[in-house]
């Protein structure tokens, strides 16, 4: 296809506002594949936060106190609200937030693979909050100078309500770590089996990922998967040590030359596998999901017919 | 005299490409066109701006004052919602 030289003309012009680190905002001309890329990242991030909801929900009837209940229910909360956000962002680029749910549903759009792992003790609510949400916050912080202006504000939000997510995923391991033995022994197995996944989050190494170099040009991503995850390698160190919980990565050690920790290799037959449908929560995560809307269609319905017995008395009156 | 007939919309401006447009106060004008012209003779003389969002003010739908000490209640016991809540230790606390 040959693109006029209108079009040249405002990609170059495009390209020289990202150079120059200004905001693409919604109303400007954005070339075709740059829309397509952000709808696809943000909505998948929306979902994320969506069907994350999930494996910490299946905590809440369990929480062992009622301030750690509500705690959580304050946490999960914040996380619909970040799934609206995100979904507001995506729909400023112009598909509407039901095509990209139904997207969701057809198995069409991805959401993190973490939320495919179940939670099976009250220590791996501790170590989402801890490592998953821990996770996501070095991801978003970088995310805040993205190119895109609607969602770089959303970022912005979003980390300033996250920093306690972390933080009382974090006071929940100390707790743990500091008790029995067999609170210690469940500190530990959380932390084993989320650690692993929790650095899958960052995605692919660099050279294997499909979306990393044109999302770096275009400013969508500005540091990469490797990047990332190495940064939260090394803060995560001195946070396990604290708890005098054992590190999950017999490799960790600190590199003098490089300033950073080097570590051992991630399994990633198995972050494919649990991308690919197989992990142990994927089909559970969506049929719940599915039910959960189909469940709401009474409330949208009574919404819909409230707006029109409303709008009809309205006409009567006039 | 017809301005009676004119109609109040409010002014939102972005002061620079990345920010959130913040409202800057309102005007009279027959139609959106003329707003955003209006708005921008008005509101943006000494290059505030470099978008004018404008609105019909009986569009928007706002919360009362007065009502706000039962509107915003729900959040007034939950400072656990907040990070400072959690202490932690020192070697720790830059999370």
């Amino acid at each position: 296809m040959k693109t006029s030289a209108d079009e040249q003309e405002l990609e170059r012009r495009f390209q020289q506002r990202i150079e120059d680190e200004q905001k693409i905002e919604p109303k400007d001309w954005m070339p075709a594949a740059y829309r397509k890329n952000l709808i696809r990242q943000i909505s998948q991030h929306a979902h994320s936060e969506v069907i994350g909801m999930q494996p910490e929900g299946n905590f809440l009837t369990r929480a062992p106190s009622l301030r750690r209940k509500a705690v959580l229910l304050s946490k999960i909360q914040d996380e619909a609200g970040h799934g609206l956000y995100l979904y507001s962002a995506a729909e400023t680029l112009g598909t509407p937030r039901s095509e990209l749910i139904a997207a969701l549903q057809a198995g069409e759009a991805k959401y993190a693979s973490i939320f495919n792992y179940p939670t099976q003790t009250w220590g791996d609510v501790g170590a989402i909050g801890w490592l998953v949400d821990g996770a996501a916050i070095v991801n978003q912080i970088s995310l805040q100078r993205t190119s895109y202006g609607p969602y770089a504000r959303g970022m912005v939000r979003i980390c300033k309500e996250e920093s306690f997510h972390q933080r009382q995923g974090y006071e929940i391991m100390i707790a743990l770590a500091h008790g029995s033995a067999e609170q210690r022994e469940m500190a530990q197995d959380s932390l084993n089996r989320f650690y692993w996944p929790a650095l899958m989050m960052f995605g692919p190494h660099d050279r294997e990922s499909a979306h990393s170099a044109r999302s770096m040009q275009w400013k969508i991503k500005r540091e990469t998967n490797d990047d990332l995850r190495q940064k939260f390698i090394d803060q995560t160190v001195p946070q396990i040590a604290f708890l005098g919980l054992e590190h999950p990565d017999s490799g960790i050690r600190w590199n003098e030359e490089r300033q950073h920790y080097d570590h051992g290799e991630i399994d990633w037959n198995e972050f494919y596998a649990v991308i690919n449908g197989n992990g142990h929560c994927n089909r559970q995560r969506m049929e719940h999901h599915i039910r959960a809307h189909e469940e709401g269609a009474w409330v949208r319905d009574a919404i819909a017919a409230h707006r029109e017995k409303r709008g009809g008395r309205k006409q009567q009156v006039a | 005299m017809s301005q009676e007939k004119l109609e109040l919309f409010e002014v939102f401006i972005r002061s620079r490409r990345g920010l959130d447009h913040k409202h800057v106060g309102s005007l009279h004008a027959q139609d959106h066109e003329q707003a955003l012209e209006y708005a921008r003779d008005c509101y943006t003389r000494r290059s505030e701006g470099v978008s004018i969002w404008v609105v019909r003010s009986r569009d928007i739908c706002a919360s009362q004052e007065e009502d706000s000490e039962s509107f915003f209640d729900p959040s007034d016991d939950k400072p656990y919602r907040l990070a400072t809540y959690y202490k932690l230790p020192d070697p720790v606390d830059n999370m």
